[in-house]
């Protein structure tokens, strides 16, 4: 070897050989094909050559992410700087150029949100890799996705150690247990959502966590509202927010990290189905979901059952596209019910889990006495359900096939065997 | 042990562990979900159920020649019945808060599985002293899961251990929580339960490999 001067990759490629056959081994090879194309090459047998593989699709995922990424950064910013004026008696009217898209928003929100990202990451992929390493497999990459997922659907101010615990639980419980990525039934960022939710509530719902700096401030002469749409809604008190719906709908709203723009999501949703990574058919049917079950309940206002003085008057009373544009179901949609493991697998299967969706989402969002939201808790139920759902339309499918194939003139009649083996085959 | 011959000792050590009523044979799974949000409570229940289990196998035992096998199921529910309400009631005289924390779940050791599932299974066919040791021996491992269980949902979801506060005071900030910690009131809820015995039977089985059933 005359060349002494080895490149990171050499180096890497030398120790990956060292450590060949030990325990060490997967945590090396992860780091190798992370960072660079392997030069082993497969030397025998036939192989389907295709782009699209596991780093393919989730990096793909992770691009649609970083629009919502950058906005949450302004959006953070703004939000913050928005509840101190209008505490200090001067309500801010948003200037694209002048007060949104500032330095002073980006700066805020970057040493806010970046913290809890590295965290997402460090933590997720640590655990990924002891599990690799006691396993004994190579690392998968299903954490890429649910790591960047994750500190956009938790509150700002969510404390960091916070997150690394519920991290730790959501990818051991969620994932890890029923054996990896590929295997799980509950989408891994969704159960770190619940798990926040349900072990720290005071972080995660109420009326102050959904800007910085608003917990902080609580019951100091500098105290700032964090409340979200949905919040006033659910207080019946929709005449004292000013949000208008362009603000709803390109997200200048607070919310969590980076749930508010349902503008981004749409752009996002329109890249995902157009690169084929994520299901048109669950978003379409989980807007429809949506859209019937709001529906349903401006009939129910319209009709009189509900007054005025109801609890439940003013989620009832929202218009019902507008929630859409409200709250984390557009992205929940886009970027979590499309989630492909534990989604529908069958094209039938995923109008019916995706419109459940929708209609499920809207309608915890209502009743939930404690938080008004539920999109999480919705698509966490489709998802125990989605294997039911196919299993039937499964069936269905075989029912219809075997109808055919009897009525088939072809045949005689079937076969005393056949028609035991079909089922054995399709059960 | 002296006392105790080596098939004996197996009676009481194999419940413990490797046959454990919880982790292996998933029995009693509801008492366990419901009262261990709390150490105390989940001490009082082994206690309960190794009184109930230890005195009633040896009750079963003693009839086991003389119960028409037609019957034996009712007559084992006056037994169990018979000791949950002496259990009940000297709850009720002496530790009257605690018997309100567990409220129904006293009563409801009748409808424990373990119970019935000992008498049916060991108490009916053996002699007096194995079945007591075999009746001990099951409520131990019983006891031992639901206080591992409780130890750690009392620990993390209210900081405190037989109610006494192990990581400083929650609402005047002092100790642990003075660096901003707070208890997860996750472990709270019952299905905190279901994971906790959850990670448990994982972890047993990973250490012992020979429990894990084929597929």
């Amino acid at each position: 070897m005359r060349d002494k001067r080895l490149t990171f990759k050499k180096r890497l490629h030398i120790l990956k050989h060292h450590y060949r056959g030990k325990k060490m081994a997967p945590a090396f090879n992860a780091f190798h094909t992370f960072l660079f194309t392997p030069n082993d090459t497969t030397h025998s047998g036939g192989h389907v050559r295709a782009a699209d593989d596991l780093k393919r699709t989730m990096n793909t995922v992770i691009m649609a992410l970083i629009p919502i990424l950058v906005f949450s950064f302004f959006n953070t910013g703004y939000q913050h700087y928005a509840a101190i004026d209008a505490a200090s008696g001067v309500p801010r009217t948003l200037d694209l150029m002048g007060n949104f898209f500032t330095w002073e928003n980006f700066w805020l929100g970057f040493t806010l949100v970046i913290p809890l990202v590295i965290v997402s990451y460090g933590v997720g992929l640590l655990v990924e890799f002891i599990f690799a390493v006691i396993k004994g497999h190579e690392v998968e990459e299903g954490y890429l996705v649910t790591g960047m997922l994750v500190p956009l659907i938790v509150p700002v101010d969510t404390p960091l150690w916070m997150l690394a615990v519920a991290v730790v639980f959501g990818v051991v419980i969620g994932k890890e247990v029923f054996g990896g990525t590929g295997m799980n039934i509950l989408n891994p960022a969704l159960t770190i959502r619940a798990f926040l939710f349900f072990a720290y509530p005071t972080w995660m719902s109420g009326d102050k966590v959904w800007v910085h700096g608003a917990v902080d401030r609580a019951g100091t002469a500098d105290a700032i509202s964090g409340e979200t749409i949905l919040g006033y809604l659910a207080q019946n008190n929709a005449s004292e927010y000013s949000y208008s719906t362009s603000d709803m709908f390109f997200g200048f709203i607070p919310g969590s990290v980076g749930e508010t723009s349902a503008f981004l999501c749409l752009l996002g949703g329109i890249f995902l189905i157009y690169s084929k990574i994520a299901s048109w058919r669950i978003m379409v049917s989980a807007v429809i979901g949506a859209l019937v079950m709001g529906l349903i309940f401006n009939g129910v206002v319209d009709a009189g059952i509900i007054g005025e003085t109801s609890k439940f008057y003013g989620l009832m009373s929202f218009d019902f596209w507008k929630h859409l544009i409200v709250g984390g179901l557009a992205f929940g949609i886009v970027y979590m019910a499309t989630d492909p493991v534990t989604g529908s697998q069958t094209n039938r299967g995923k109008w019916i889990y995706g419109f459940l969706i929708g209609f499920i989402s809207v309608m915890i969002r209502v009743f939930n006495p404690a938080y008004p939201e539920g999109v999480f808790l919705a698509i966490l139920l489709m998802n125990v359900f989605a294997p039911t759902i196919d299993h039937y339309v499964i069936r269905g499918n075989v029912k219809r096939r075997m109808k055919r194939l009897n009525n088939a003139s072809v045949f005689t009649g079937p076969g005393e065997g056949k028609e035991e083996e079909l089922k054995v085959e399709t059960a | 042990m002296a006392i105790l011959s080596k098939k004996d000792t197996n009676l009481i050590l194999d419940p413990l562990a490797d046959n454990n009523p919880i982790t292996i044979q998933v029995l009693g799974i509801c008492s366990a979900l419901a009262i261990t949000a709390e150490l105390q409570a989940s001490v009082v229940m082994a206690l309960s159920v190794i009184f109930v289990l230890g005195v009633g196998n040896v009750v079963i035992s003693l009839m086991r020649n003389i119960i028409p096998s037609k019957i034996r199921i009712i007559v084992q529910l006056v037994v169990i019945a018979t000791l949950v309400i002496i259990v009940d009631q000297v709850l009720k005289a002496f530790a009257y808060e605690l018997s309100k924390t567990l409220s129904v779940f006293v009563g409801l050791i009748i409808t424990n599985c373990i119970i019935m599932g000992r008498f049916e299974a060991f108490a009916l066919g053996n002699n007096v002293w194995r079945s007591f040791l075999d009746g001990i021996g099951n409520a131990l491992g019983y006891g031992v899961i639901l206080i591992a269980v409780g130890f750690f949902r009392e620990l993390l979801g209210s900081g405190t251990l037989f109610g006494i506060k192990v990581f400083g005071d929650p609402v005047t900030k002092t100790g642990l929580y003075a660096t901003g910690y707070e208890n997860n009131g996750f472990m709270i809820i019952p299905p905190a339960a279901l994971i906790v015995v959850g990670i448990i039977i994982w972890i047993q089985r990973s250490k012992n490999r020979a429990l894990i059933e084929e597929n």
